[in-house]
């Protein structure tokens, strides 16, 4: 059998989401942010609601989110996404509302904005990107930098007598009693992508039978520029190290705390 | 016994070339290619295609979709 044979309209079992438009995505090679972006676009496109759905971008290496995503895009200021996705839910309750961050948005600046959304219960789902990094400005120390990670603010790795310890922003939201869905994933593998995929689609689900209750999913995902590492090394890196901190799995679900992933330090 | 065979279409000019799908493939399938493309990376390309089962794996890694995968059951 010839490739001619094989490659035919008929006999395709992957191809990219239409969703995803033709632009090249202006993440570094490798960045699972790209990959995070086609699951959520694959997710709305098999549950058919990218006409009904709203995404806020945020600011940070995902800045440009709205230049992919073949659906209605807002951009927030930085660390605002979720108060704005408030006021778009508000508006709109018909309409399913996520918004997309990384950790120095969502973790660092936006904190305050996360944590009353989620207190409130907005009826949304807030996707965070977890790398440990301030990818886009040049590799500076987030909240949620590793203890001993060396960044360009913090060369003699992360003290954490004077930086203080790295912040489990999910195990937090995850106590507050209005939070519905908390979990943690990571896209790595193609094992990881999957269960990740299943994680996205169960959010748009909830938010789908109109229960009240946020949404919360943390992707962990590599930064192989900000780490100075190969993509390879990158996810080998993280497996090894991210996930002894982060422990991934879900936290809650249906407004019960599934389990205690505190790690002692 | 009718055999799975499968192939991989790369978008070389999108591809990135950062070896996620190599590292991947289970049957080392895929290389990256010593040429570069237009943003001077170096693109994956299927070395070994007999091997290709079309399991999806290096398309669902992909960072950049640039992966289209085929298959087709082969008759003998």
């Amino acid at each position: 059998m010839e490739l001619e044979d094989i490659i035919k309209e008929e006999n395709i079992v992957f191809k990219k989401t239409k969703l995803l438009n033709d632009k090249p995505l202006s993440y570094c090679p490798g960045c699972g942010h790209g990959t995070v972006h086609r699951i959520l676009m694959e997710t709305l496109e098999e549950l058919g609601i990218d006409e009904q759905t709203i995404g806020i971008a945020p600011v940070g290496c995902a800045v440009m989110a709205y230049e992919f995503m073949e659906i209605d895009m807002q951009e927030a200021a930085h660390g605002r996404a979720p108060a704005l996705a408030t006021g778009i839910k508000r508006v709109y309750p018909n309409k399913y509302v996520f918004t997309y961050q990384g950790d120095g948005d969502l973790a660092a600046i936006g904190t305050a904005e996360t944590m009353h959304c989620c207190n409130r219960g907005e009826n949304i789902l807030i996707i965070f990107i977890n790398n440990g990094i301030y990818g886009m400005t040049g590799g500076q120390m987030a909240p949620t930098t590793l203890e001993g990670a060396k960044t360009s603010t913090s060369p003699y790795g992360r003290d954490v007598s004077t930086m203080g310890y790295p912040i489990r922003i999910t195990e937090l939201i995850a106590q507050l009693p209005a939070v519905r869905y908390v979990t943690r994933q990571s896209v790595h593998t193609p094992a990881a992508v999957r269960k990740a995929k299943a994680a996205i689609k169960k959010a748009f689900e909830y938010q789908a039978e109109g229960k009240q209750g946020t949404c919360f999913i943390e992707f962990l995902s590599n930064c192989n520029s900000g780490w100075k590492m190969s993509a390879v090394q990158a996810n080998k890196w993280m497996e090894e190290n991210t996930f002894k901190y982060y422990v991934p799995g879900d936290i809650k679900d249906n407004f019960k705390l599934l389990k205690n992933p505190i790690v002692e330090l | 016994m009718a055999k799975v065979r499968g192939a991989v279409v790369i978008d070389k000019e999108k591809c990135k070339g950062c070896g996620l799908c190599v590292e991947t493939c289970k049957f080392q399938v895929l290389q990256l290619s010593q040429q570069v493309n237009l943003k001077g990376y170096n693109p994956a390309f299927m070395v070994n295609p007999q091997n290709c089962t079309g399991c999806t794996n290096c398309a669902v890694i992909c960072p950049d979709a640039v992966i289209t995968v085929y298959r087709a059951k082969e008759n003998e």
